[in-house]
């Protein structure tokens, strides 16, 4: 039970939250703030203590902790805070400061949470449904917007067809191992080889396209930059950087935990998922104007990467995946930490909101200019580091061609990086009124920016502990 | 013999009630054949020993869903001849699609039977009582499981009441408190004025 803490926890306050909320008279919501963000630290604080050296079952072998849990939990909390303390004042300024935003992104939280602990494909299931719902609600939370409420209707339609068809996938995996918990089925297979069959693959087939879908991965991305563009940039934070975790998390529970046995027989299809992320993200985001747009696309290829970290089946593969996803998410922070930051008057979405960025507050253009190196992948920024990885990962397991076409789409995702570059360094401002950023958000935002770099000149400790959990 | 009669007939009716939802012209009446086919269905289980399936299918569909169903369909006014005008339209793919799906139950009734003897349903052991097996789980294997799905219920509720609660300018809602604390000499002047005789 002891295990379990942090999540029975964060529900008690959740509960509190949204009890507490109801007698909040102050336009600010400052205890609701306070209170959320208080949870969120004893949450951590939580996983912290509760992390086990090996892994650990409960509820009957429903729940696994683990080190790479705590990790990803750690990792994810974090995010969710961080997001906190970006929206605060842009909430406030927008007249969206209400109780149920922190109150969906904890519930979403916990979804989070759930998944990273899964030992079985029905909590996976589970917790997979407790993120979506709250992020739906999440995306069409500005009642006023008709964008926002067109994107929220698409994702909840694609996202149920999503959930369908891994449920679907779910059941024939069932059927075949007799089992829903990773470690039986890992052990129904191991036992009798002749499991390993059509029957098999057809159901994994269909896991694998709710994966994709979770992820945003090509063919399946079609939801992810109109929900980047249509919901409010802290929302678009929010669904960029702790889900992300969670995927990961449902990847490597079903592929390698669960279905680790037959990894010839998914590999074929991750491989191909992962080109045609990686081409097909970097390639369209060139085109785009509207920069989270732009950054939406820019996720579909760093997808790719992760993907193709998992595609190899090695431990240091899965690792070099796991520090991808990590290092990632602190860089989407940062870059939609500036965008929030610069949203003054509306939100700042078009790339032209960035022109001339260094006149008007240099010290955010430095960060965002960490965050594109950092996501271009240019040393020594961290990005560099983590497509080094999964790159020698992928040649390790004797894939070449694949490695060059990593390395090809990734000089193509330079260009439009770089562009932004351009545009805060050498275009003039079509306004040259200052932007005052507030001190909290400067203070975390600073931080945010130079860890890309500190990541970047020192990697050897997180992907030592990235190589740790994995074993 | 006596319960493959059983099983024959309440499948007939189930067919029937079936046919029943979908060429009725008055969508109430759609909605009572869909009680019915509920009902038959219900028997069905029934037979094949799982009563708490049965009992949850008649009190949560019938007892709940449909009746939700039918309120809505009584609050819309629904025109049924212009529901019925893309019907030409649409044959050819429900043709389509319906072939496709006898087809496939044709292929899995015909492999699937193959070097089979038919039986009727496994027959329970004595004294076996499928409720008290289902909660037996519920509150201990699926503990987890069961609590989180609570949780995903309480979410929706969040989620349903953010969406749809909102203060939109112009909205006409009577404020009870106001109202109730309403002072007389608010509404009523009283005027003393000589009587004009």
């Amino acid at each position: 039970m002891l295990s379990a803490s942090a999540e029975i926890f964060l529900v008690i306050m959740i509960c509190i939250v949204l009890v507490v909320d109801l007698f909040v008279n102050d336009k600010d919501r400052k205890v609701t703030f306070w209170l959320s963000f208080g949870t969120l630290i004893a949450t951590a604080a939580l996983v912290m203590n509760n992390t086990p050296e090996a892994r650990e079952f409960i509820f009957d072998g429903s729940y696994v902790n683990d080190p790479l849990a705590g990790l990803l939990k750690i990792a994810s909390i974090s995010m969710v805070g961080v997001g906190f303390i970006y929206s605060r004042h842009y909430l406030i300024k927008n007249n969206l400061m209400k109780g149920e935003f922190f109150l969906l992104s904890l519930f979403g939280l916990l979804g989070i949470l759930i998944m990273i602990s899964a030992n079985s494909l029905l909590i996976m299931y589970l917790g997979l449904e407790t993120l979506s719902l709250s992020l739906y609600a999440l995306v069409a939370f500005d009642r006023n917007s008709s964008i926002a409420a067109e994107s929220a209707m698409k994702y909840f339609i694609l996202g149920a067809i999503a959930s369908g068809s891994l449920l679907y996938g779910i059941s024939w995996i069932y059927g075949m191992t007799g089992s829903l918990e990773f470690n039986e089925i890992a052990l129904a297979i191991a036992e009798n080889p002749s499991l390993n069959s059509l029957p098999l693959w057809f159901g994994m087939a269909f896991v694998v396209v709710g994966i994709a879908f979770k992820f945003g991965a090509v063919p399946f991305h079609m939801w992810l930059p109109d929900v980047y563009q249509g919901a409010k940039t802290p929302v678009t934070l929010f669904i960029a950087t702790a889900p992300k975790l969670a995927a990961f998390a449902l990847i490597y529970r079903v592929l390698v935990d669960g279905l680790g046995g037959v990894h010839d027989a998914w590999q074929g299809t991750i491989l191909i998922i992962s080109l045609l992320s990686l081409v097909l993200g970097n390639v369209v985001a060139i085109a785009q104007t509207n920069i989270k747009r732009m950054l939406g696309y820019s996720a579909i290829g760093h997808v790719g990467f992760i993907f193709a970290g998992i595609f190899t089946g090695t431990q240091i593969g899965y690792a070099a995946a796991l520090f991808y996803s990590l290092t990632y998410v602190i860089m989407a922070a940062g870059a939609f930490g500036v965008l929030i930051a610069l949203s003054d008057e509306g939100d700042a979405d078009q790339l032209d909101d960035l022109k001339g960025l260094s006149q008007r507050n240099p010290w955010l253009a430095v960060i965002m200019l960490f965050v594109m190196l950092g996501m271009a992948g240019i040393p020594p920024w961290v990005g560099f580091f983590a497509k080094l990885d999964v790159i020698n990962a992928v040649i390790d397991s004797g894939f070449t061609g694949f490695a060059v076409l990593m390395v090809l789409s990734s000089v193509i995702g330079a260009f439009y990086y770089l562009r932004v570059i351009w545009y805060m360094y050498f275009e003039q401002a079509p306004k040259s009124k200052a932007i005052i950023i507030n001190k909290d958000l400067g203070a975390v935002i600073s931080i945010n920016g130079i860890l890309i770099l500190a990541l970047g000149l020192f990697p050897g400790a997180l992907m030592q502990l990235c190589i740790n959990v994995i074993n | 013999m006596f319960q493959a009669l059983l099983f024959y007939a309440f499948s007939g009716l189930l067919l029937a009630a079936a046919l029943g939802v979908i060429f009725s012209r008055n969508p109430v009446h759609a909605i009572m054949f869909l009680v019915a086919a509920f009902f038959q269905s219900a028997v069905l289980w029934l037979l094949a020993e799982a009563e708490f399936l049965a009992i949850i299918l008649v009190l949560v569909y019938v007892g709940a869903v449909m009746v939700l169903f039918l309120f809505v369909v009584m609050m819309l006014d629904i025109n049924v001849e212009q529901a019925r005008s893309g019907l030409s339209r649409y044959a050819p793919l429900g043709l389509i699609i319906t072939g496709l799906m006898i087809v496939e139950l044709i292929q899995v009734i015909r492999f699937r039977s193959e070097g089979q003897v038919l039986q009727g349903f496994a027959v329970n052991p004595e004294n076996y009582n499928n409720t008290e097996a289902l909660g037996a789980v519920l509150y201990t294997e699926h503990v987890y499981a069961f609590e989180i799905a609570s949780v995903i219920l309480l979410l929706a509720i969040v989620a349903a009441i953010t969406l749809t609660m909102r203060k939109r300018p112009g909205l006409k809602v009577q404020d009870i408190a106001m109202q109730v604390a309403v002072d007389p000499k608010d509404r009523v002047r009283i005027i003393k004025m000589e009587s004009e005789s």
